[in-house]
């Protein structure tokens, strides 16, 4: 259901005094809790909850010839199913604008950042590479999607084991003990939304849809330095460039904290 | 060779372990989770609320449609995202296998959608699909006569089991494939039958037989269904 306009005069007037709804600070984020190995057939998942939103990333590795242009990379497909189950607003059928969106910012976060070492993927160079499936499914929306689904992303890759092979061809459900080769990169995104004058983080859904506009930035870093991987500005108002400079200051100042949430979460399994 | 020891050790007339859950979909009208062992399903319903196009609401009562689907990953080979002919034909006899206890006249031109998801596989998944999708529809307060509960009976290699598994589901004798898959549902009250599929080959002896033990499971699964619910704070 849509919002009234009166709950979107409250959200904005609430934010003028330093307020949201719900107690946080502007860039604060809600609790987050990863379960790793979520559904065991596939060959890495994980359940993801940002607060109430709550996001289930399996990866299903199989082989495939590569890509001309690249014949010695492992290929990385990313989608996202919006199962209707997630939210009233989400209709079965085809895949809406907004899942291809999401599936593509979060595949350029991963891809730009080397988080997956592709070369390592090759099995036979210009004949046969892995094939990495990264599925994602929203099971509850209460906000920010875009976030939640970058988290579980790295944490079903980071938990993702090679399965066998023989003959070149994948013996499914049996599985090697060599993990999925990454780098420490960890691409994650932060999405800020303007309201009025104002930006916050990891908005609820009342907020996010008394967003003026939003803009959705990754962020790896590679021990020594942070960098951005990918960017996309989203919502039907525009940015000024002041607004866009604050965004990414502080896209850089909250990627460290969400990183370490992330890796802490990630160490308890 | 006979079937005379199941491949995890249960009893014939045992199911695996179960864990049932409703609530688990905050933003949902109602929601459930159902797990046969590793074979775990979510399910949520939005409604009753306006049916669009218009030209499909019934002015007497409110319909139900079902949506069974698997997560890609949810199987040992990858399955492409979005319905197939399977899951059709699965959301098909799920709505028939609900739709009996729904009391619906209370909401003309309305429809109630409910989205089942198999989250991980291991055979008997449509049934765990229903049973979690019942609860879910009890959870968002649609009118019911009656729970709907359902188990997947085997005929192994001659003997019946209860909650087939994967394994089972392949099991063979001298190359030939020895089995047949009976899923059941029952009203969980009258013990009236609302979905009954077969896959396979049995005699007429062990077909009644395989009934019987489906009865027996599903009123296991009624208690299971019932204390979830009322758990519920």
């Amino acid at each position: 259901m849509e919002i009234s306009s009166i709950t979107k005069r409250e959200i904005a007037e609430y934010l003028e005094k330093g307020k949201r709804f719900d107690g946080r600070d502007n860039f604060d984020l809600r609790d987050l809790s990863i379960e790793l190995g979520y559904s065991n057939n596939a060959e890495g998942s994980a359940r993801v909850k940002l607060g109430n939103t709550e996001i289930v990333a399996g990866v299903k590795l199989s082989v495939g010839t590569p890509y001309t242009d690249s014949p010695n990379s492992g290929v990385l497909i990313t989608t996202t199913e919006l199962s209707p189950m997630a939210s009233e607003k989400f209709e079965p059928g085809p895949p809406a604008i907004f899942s291809v969106e999401l599936a593509r910012i979060i595949d350029r976060g991963i891809r730009e950042s080397g988080f997956i070492d592709f070369e390592k993927l090759s099995i036979k160079e210009g004949e046969l590479v892995w094939m990495v499936n990264l599925d994602i499914y929203p099971l509850n929306d209460a906000g920010n999607l875009i976030d939640a689904a970058a988290i579980a992303a790295v944490a079903a890759l980071s938990q993702a084991v090679l399965p066998k092979l023989e003959d070149d061809k994948v013996l499914f459900g049996e599985l090697t003990s060599k993990k999925l080769p990454l780098s420490e990169k960890m691409p994650l995104t932060l999405t800020f939304h303007k309201i009025g004058k104002h930006m916050i983080l990891d908005p609820v859904t009342e907020e996010e849809e008394a967003s003026d506009a939003r803009l959705t930035i990754a962020i790896s870093s590679d021990k020594k330095e942070d960098f951005i991987n990918a960017m996309q500005k989203g919502g039907d108002k525009p940015f000024t460039v002041d607004e866009a400079n604050y965004i990414i200051e502080h896209a850089f100042k909250n990627y460290k904290k969400l990183k370490d949430l992330v890796a802490k979460e990630l160490k308890k399994k | 060779m006979a079937y005379t020891k199941r491949f995890d050790g249960r009893k014939f007339d045992e199911m695996r372990p179960i864990e049932a859950k409703v609530g688990v979909i905050p933003r949902a009208d109602g929601s459930a989770y159902f797990s046969f062992g590793n074979t775990k399903a979510i399910a949520a319903v939005y409604g009753p609320r306006p049916l669009h196009p218009v030209f499909l609401q019934n002015p007497e009562k409110g319909i139900i449609r079902v949506y069974y689907d698997m997560l890609s990953f949810s199987v040992p080979e990858r399955k492409k995202p979005g319905p197939a002919r399977r899951s059709m034909e699965i959301s098909y006899v799920t709505k028939k296998a609900l739709e009996p206890v729904l009391q619906l006249e209370a909401f003309p031109n309305t429809v109630t959608d409910v989205f089942i998801n198999v989250i991980q596989a291991n055979a008997s998944t449509r049934v765990a699909g229903i049973n979690a999708a019942s609860m879910a529809l009890a959870h968002a307060g649609i009118p019911m006569t009656d729970l709907v509960g359902g188990v997947s009976i085997g005929y192994v290699g001659g003997s019946i089991a209860t909650d087939l598994t994967k394994e089972e589901e392949d099991y063979e004798e001298d190359g030939e494939k020895m089995v047949s898959d009976i899923p059941m549902a029952f009203l969980l009250r009258s013990g009236k039958l609302s979905l009954l599929q077969l896959d396979g080959k049995i005699d007429e002896e062990n077909m009644k037989k395989a009934i019987d033990a489906a009865k027996k499971a599903c009123a296991k699964i009624y208690e299971i269904q019932k204390k979830a619910l009322k758990e519920l704070k």
